[in-house]
C-alpha cells in the first residue's frame, strides 16, 4: 500500500469518526451553519482525495453525500431526520469501503445504487431526474415522510454488511490485524518539541554523570551509568526520528506549481523526483519549503524554454526539472536542476554592473562562478531587472538567506544551453549538533562541526607559515593563503602570553574559508543548542549556547558571524571593488590591493589605488569648457576642474573623454586620461622612486612596468588652495618618523604629509626606528603601523616610553584594520593616538597637531 | 513576567506587598516577592564576550540558561571587587530566566499601600526609569524597582 493511500486512510478514519458525532449533533441543532460547513468540508475533502487517487466507488458516494450537504448548508434543503439518515447511510458506506481498502489496498466491489439514489432523491430541484437514474435498483419513495423507516433501515443493513465483511476477512486471516488508524497517531508538534527539549536536558544530565563516573575508576555507579548512557542515546535517536519527515512532504506543492506555470507559459515540463523519502528534521523541512518553491518556479519560469525554442535548439520539447535529495556525510543534499537555457554569465555580469554591484573593470576580473553568485544578491532578483533572457532571478537572495539561517549552503552551476543546477547542503537536524570545543583567552567555546573543514596545528616550527601582509595575517595552507582570525582578539578577550602552539580551525562559510586561531582544542561533543536569550541575541558572533558535561555554560560560535566581525580583508578597497563577489574575492584582496590601471598616452600604464578614486566618468567633449586657463566641466551641480594626466594632452580630442574623479569630500577634481584599462588586484611594491612630478614610482603590475600616480600632485594642480594653510607653517621644521613595513603605504603617506610641510623619515621596522632614535635623530612625532607584527610596533612603543627622554614624544598608532582590542593594546603599550590608515586626513591632522607643539615634545 | 502578572503585582501593591530586599553597593532595593522565582548563592557565571556591559554572563540553573545582569553595572554603581561575594535573584520574564547579581539579600519586608511613596523627582534618571517607588525605613530608604524595566537594557547596540 503506498504512502498516499495510507495517509488518506488515517486521515479519513479520523474525520469520519468525528463526522458521526457532528451529524448527530446536527440533527439536534439543524440551524448550526458552522457545523454544517464543517461536515461539508470533511466529505468534500474525502471526495477530492478519492478522485485524486482514483477511488471511483468512494468518490461517487461521497459526491452524492456532498451534494446533499451542500444544499443543506446553503439552506436549499431543510435538515430533517430523514435527510440526516440518508447522509449517515452514505457515511456508513464510505466507512465500509475504507475498511475494505485498508485490508486489500483496493476498493471492494459493491453496489451503492440505493444509497446514492436516496441522496439524489433528496436534492431539491431535480428530484425526478435523479430518482429516475437510480430507479431500477431502489424503487424510491418520492414522498419524504413515509420514506423514513426504510431510509433508516437501509444504512443499517449496509453497516451490518460491512461488519460481517470485516469479520469474515478477520476470521480468514486468523487474527485481527490492527488497522492503520490504530497503528499511527497524530501528535501535536508542540509535544514533539517539548519531548525534544526534555531529551536535550537528559543528554546534558547524562553527559554530567558520565564525566563524574569517569573520575572514579571502580564506582558502583559505573554499570548503571553506562546503561543510562545507552538508553539516552537510543531515546535521543527515537525522538529525533519522530521529528523526521520525508523531504517529499516539502515537494507536494511542486507538481501543481509546475503544472500551473506550464499552463500559464505554454511550456511543457516534466517534474522528476528522486529521493523523496530522504528524511529531514521538520524544522529544517519548514525552512526549505519556500526556497524550494522559489527555485522550482525559477526553473519553470526562466530556466526551461518554450517548446518551439527547445525544438530549435535540438532539445526535446518537454523540459525536465529534476528534484534530487540524498545524504552526504552528516548532511542532506537537495538539488533542483533543469535542462533549460542556463544562465548567460555575460548577462549577469552586465546586470551586476548596471546595478552597481561591481565596477565594470572589476567584473571583467571575476570568474564565471563568481559572477553567477551575483544571482544570490538581494535586489538582483526582481523580475524587472532580470528578464527571462538572463535566465533567472526571483528571490534567490531569499533562498540563500533561508538556507544559511539553518546552517546550510547554496551553490549554483549553470551551462548555457544545457541548464542550471542549484545545490543546497543542509544539516540533518538543528536541535542537537556535533561541536568542537575549543579554548581561547581562557574561555571555552563550541564550534559547530558542520562549518569546520580541518584543524591545523601551528607549532614553533610551522609558525613560519603564518604570514603578515599589511596588517592581516595569513597561513600558507598547502597552495592557498588562508586568512586568519584570532578568536580571542575578535571577541576582545584578554591576550594570552606568547603561545607555544596554537590551532587553526579551518572554517567554511559559504564559498569562503578562513582560519580561526584558537589556543586549545578540547574535544568534540554532541551538544544541545540553546538560544542565547534576548540580551545577547544581537551579537552576531554566537549561534547559541550550551551546557557542558561539567555544568559549565559555553557559547556556540557562529562562524559566519565571526568572519564578518573579523572582517577578513583590508576593508574598503577590497569591498568596494568586489562588493558581493563573495568572500573569496574579499580574501584575495586582503593581501593584494585593488588598482585602477589607465592609459595616459605614454608608454607605461599608470596605476592608482582604487581606494583613492571617487568615481569614473566620461564627459562629452563639448561639455568640457576652458576658463581662466583651466579646464572645467559642470558636474553634479558644481564645476569640476579637469587636469590632463599628461602635459600637452588635447583634452577635447577624445569624445567622450574618460575622467577619473578624486574627491576629499569637499573638493573634487577630474583627471583626464586616454583610457581606463582595468582594475587589477596585485601585491604592489613601488620599486623605484620617481624622478618626475605626478608619479610616485614604478611598479610591476601584471608583469608590466606601471607607474604609480601621485594623486597629490594633481590635486594641487587642480586646486592651488587644496593644501592651503599647510604651507604657512612650513617654515617650522617638523618631522615625523614613519614606521611601516609596507613600502606602499609609505609611498602614499609621504606625499600627503610632505604637502602639509611635514618632513617624513621612513623606516621599515621598529628596530630600525629605535636605532635612528638612539643615534640621536630627533622627530616631533612617531607614527607606527600596529596592524602588522612585522613592524614591531608595540615593542617600539614600550622601548620609547621606557626611555626618559622620549616619554612625552607623541606616538601615533596606525592600523589598517582597527579594532577595540588592538586599540587597547596599542594604548597600553604607550601610543597616544590610534588611527585608521584609511583615514589619511585624520592622520595628517593628528600629526599636524602633534608637531604643532614641538617645544613640548621632548625629542 | 507577563504583563498580566505585572498588573497583578501592581494591584497587590495597593494592599500589603511583600518585598524581597537586596543590597547593591550601599543601596537597598526591593522587588515584589511574587516576581522572584528564587534566590541563589553565588553560581559559576560564564562570561559572554561582546555582550552588553550589564550582562555578567550566563549561568546554568538546573539545565536552564539564565542571563545574569550585574545590578551594579545596570544601576551605574562602581563594580564589585573581584572576590567579593554576590547572590542571584532569579526572575522570569516572557519565558526567559534572568538573574540579578546583588551583593546581599536581606529579609522579606512587608510594605503597606501607604508605605510606598512616589520616587523623588531628584532621583537619577537612570534610577527613575526602573523605580516604582520608595519606602522610608527607620534608617534608610528602600527603593522598589521594577524587574521588567531592569531587564530592558535599551538599545542593545549601545
Amino acid at each position: 500500500m503506498d504512502d498516499l493511500l495510507r495517509d488518506f486512510l488515517t486521515e479519513s478514519t479520523e474525520n469520519l469518526t468525528r463526522l458521526d458525532g457532528e451529524i448527530v449533533v446536527l440533527e439536534k441543532k439543524p440551524k448550526d451553519r458552522e457545523l454544517l460547513a464543517s461536515i461539508f468540508r470533511t466529505i468534500h475533502t474525502i471526495k477530492g482525495t478519492c478522485g485524486f487517487i482514483g477511488l471511483s466507488r468512494l468518490e461517487t458516494v461521497a459526491h452524492a453525500a456532498e451534494s446533499v450537504l451542500g444544499q443543506l448548508r446553503d439552506g436549499e434543503l431543510a435538515v430533517t431526520p430523514e435527510v440526516i439518515s440518508d447522509v449517515l447511510g452514505a457515511v456508513d458506506v464510505i466507512k465500509t469501503i475504507l475498511a475494505g481498502l485498508e485490508q486489500t489496498g483496493a476498493e471492494p466491489a459493491g453496489d451503492d445504487g440505493i444509497v446514492i439514489a436516496r441522496l439524489e432523491a433528496r436534492l431539491s430541484g431535480e428530484p425526478a431526474g435523479a430518482a429516475r437514474r437510480a430507479a431500477p435498483a431502489a424503487s424510491p419513495k418520492p414522498a419524504p415522510g413515509p420514506a423514513a423507516p426504510t431510509a433508516v433501515a437501509a444504512p443499517a443493513k449496509t453497516a451490518e454488511a460491512a461488519a460481517t465483511g470485516t469479520e469474515a476477512t478477520a476470521e480468514a486471516g486468523g487474527e485481527v490485524k490492527p488497522g492503520i488508524a490504530d497503528s499511527s497517531l497524530r501528535v501535536h508538534v508542540t509535544i514533539l518539541d517539548r519531548l525534544m527539549n526534555l531529551v536535550g536536558e537528559l543528554v546534558l544530565a547524562r553527559n554530567q554523570l558520565l564525566q563524574l563516573s569517569r573520575t572514579e575508576e571502580d564506582s558502583v555507579y559505573l554499570a548503571p551509568v553506562q546503561h543510562l548512557n545507552r538508553v539516552t542515546t537510543d531515546l535521543q535517536e527515537a525522538v529525533m526520528k519522530t521529528r523526521m519527515q520525508p523531504v517529499g512532504n516539502a515537494w507536494t506543492k511542486l507538481p501543481r506549481l509546475v503544472r500551473d506555470l506550464c499552463q500559464a507559459n505554454g511550456k511543457r515540463i516534466e517534474l522528476e523526483q528522486h529521493g523523496a523519502d530522504t528524511e529531514l528534521d521538520r524544522q529544517i523541512l519548514q525552512a526549505i519549503q519556500d526556497p524550494l518553491v522559489h527555485m522550482v518556479r525559477n526553473s519553470a519560469d526562466h530556466g526551461i524554454e518554450a517548446p518551439a525554442v527547445r525544438r530549435k535548439a535540438g532539445k526535446p520539447e518537454c523540459g525536465t526539472i529534476r528534484l534530487n535529495a540524498y545524504h552526504e556525510g552528516g548532511h542532506v543534499i537537495l538539488e533542483v536542476g533543469d535542462d533549460g537555457a542556463g544562465i548567460d554569465v555575460a548577462v549577469v555580469r552586465r546586470k551586476a554592473i548596471e546595478r552597481g554591484l561591481v565596477t565594470e573593470a572589476a567584473a571583467a576580473q571575476l570568474s564565471d562562478a563568481q559572477v553567477l553568485r551575483f544571482v544570490f544578491e538581494p535586489g538582483f532578483s526582481t523580475a524587472t531587472t532580470v528578464t527571462s533572457v538572463s535566465g533567472r532571478g526571483v528571490g534567490m537572495d531569499v533562498v540563500r538567506s533561508n538556507v544559511e539561517r539553518i546552517g546550510g549552503t547554496v551553490d549554483l552551476s549553470s551551462t548555457v544551453g544545457k541548464g542550471t543546477v542549484v545545490r543546497i547542503k543542509i544539516p540533518l537536524t538543528l536541535a542537537i549538533i556535533s561541536a568542537l570545543v575549543v579554548g581561547a583567552g581562557g574561555e571555552a567555546f563550541a564550534i559547530p562541526q558542520i562549518g569546520v573543514v580541518e584543524l591545523v596545528r601551528v607549532t614553533a616550527e610551522s609558525r613560519g607559515l603564518v604570514e603578515n601582509v599589511h596588517g592581516a595575517t595569513f597561513y600558507r595552507l598547502r597552495d592557498s593563503l588562508l586568512p586568519l582570525v584570532d578568536l580571542g582578539e575578535t571577541l576582545g578577550l584578554p591576550m594570552e602570553g606568547e603561545r607555544a602552539e596554537e590551532t587553526i580551525v579551518v572554517c567554511q562559510v559559504g564559498e569562503a574559508r578562513y582560519g580561526l586561531v584558537v589556543s586549545e582544542v578540547f574535544d568534540t561533543q554532541e551538544i544541545v543548542v540553546k538560544p542565547v536569550g534576548r540580551l545577547v541575541k544581537h551579537v552576531p558572533a554566537y549561534a547559541g549556547c550550551t551546557i557542558l558535561g561539567d555544568g559549565r555554560v559555553i557559547m556556540i560560535l557562529d562562524t559566519a558571524g565571526l568572519a564578518a566581525r573579523g572582517r577578513i580583508g583590508e576593508g574598503e578597497e577590497a569591498e568596494s571593488v568586489v562588493a558581493g563577489a563573495g568572500e573569496r574575492g574579499a580574501q584575495h584582496a586582503a593581501d593584494r590591493r585593488s588598482l585602477l590601471l589607465f592609459d595616459v598616452g605614454e608608454e607605461a600604464l599608470r596605476a592608482v589605488p582604487l581606494s583613492l578614486v571617487a568615481r569614473l566618468e566620461e564627459f562629452a567633449a563639448a561639455s568640457l569648457e576652458r576658463a581662466d586657463g583651466r579646464w572645467l566641466v559642470q558636474y553634479r551641480g558644481a564645476l569640476l576642474p579637469i587636469v590632463p594626466a599628461r602635459e600637452g594632452m588635447e583634452i577635447r580630442a577624445r569624445d567622450p573623454r574618460p575622467v577619473i574623479v578624486f574627491s576629499d569630500g569637499v573638493r573634487s577634481m577630474g583627471l583626464a586620461v586616454e583610457e581606463i584599462r582595468d582594475i587589477v588586484e596585485d601585491r604592489v611594491a613601488v620599486e623605484t622612486r620617481a624622478a618626475r612630478a605626478g608619479v610616485l614610482g614604478a611598479a610591476v603590475i601584471n608583469g608590466r612596468a606601471t607607474e604609480v600616480l601621485d594623486t597629490q600632485h594633481y590635486l594641487q594642480l587642480a586646486h592651488a588652495d587644496w593644501f592651503a594653510g599647510a604651507a604657512d607653517d612650513a617654515a617650522v621644521a617638523r618631522s615625523v618618523l614613519l614606521v611601516d613595513h609596507s613600502a606602499f603605504v609609505e609611498s602614499l603617506m609621504v606625499p600627503a604629509l610632505s604637502a602639509e610641510g611635514i618632513r617624513v623619515t621612513c623606516c621599515r621596522s621598529g628596530a630600525e626606528a629605535l636605532a635612528r632614535l638612539e643615534r640621536g635623530e630627533t622627530f616631533d612625532a612617531v607614527a607606527c603601523d600596529v596592524g602588522s607584527k612585522a613592524s614591531g610596533a608595540l615593542e617600539l612603543a614600550k622601548q620609547i616610553r621606557a626611555t626618559p627622554a622620549w616619554q612625552r614624544l607623541p606616538l601615533l598608532a596606525l592600523s589598517g584594520r582597527t579594532s577595540a582590542a588592538q586599540e587597547r593594546r596599542a594604548r597600553a603599550a604607550g601610543f597616544t593616538q590610534y588611527l585608521s590608515k584609511a583615514d589619511r586626513r585624520a592622520i595628517v591632522a593628528a600629526l599636524g597637531d602633534a608637531c604643532a607643539q614641538p617645544e613640548e615634545a621632548a625629542a | 513576567m507577563s504583563a498580566s502578572s505585572e498588573a497583578s503585582a501592581v494591584a497587590a501593591a495597593r494592599d500589603d506587598t511583600e518585598y524581597v530586599t537586596f543590597r547593591v553597593a550601599d543601596q537597598w532595593l526591593g522587588i515584589p516577592v511574587v516576581t522572584v522565582q528564587e534566590v541563589l548563592t553565588a553560581e559559576r557565571i560564564a562570561r559572554v564576550p561582546l555582550a552588553p556591559a550589564e550582562v555578567a554572563g550566563f549561568l546554568n540553573l538546573r539545565g536552564q540558561i539564565v542571563s545574569a545582569i550585574d545590578l551594579r553595572a545596570r544601576m551605574g554603581l562602581p563594580p564589585r571587587d573581584k572576590d567579593q561575594r554576590f547572590m542571584n535573584v532569579v526572575v522570569r520574564d516572557r519565558d526567559e530566566l534572568f538573574s540579578f547579581l546583588v551583593d546581599e539579600v536581606g529579609d522579606v519586608q512587608t510594605v503597606g499601600a501607604e508605605g510606598l511613596e512616589r520616587p523623588p523627582v531628584t532621583l537619577d534618571p537612570r534610577w527613575r526609569q526602573v523605580c516604582d517607588g520608595v519606602v522610608r525605613r527607620k534608617t534608610d530608604l528602600l527603593v522598589s524597582v521594577n524587574a521588567v524595566k531592569l531587564l530592558n537594557l535599551g538599545d542593545p547596540a549601545v
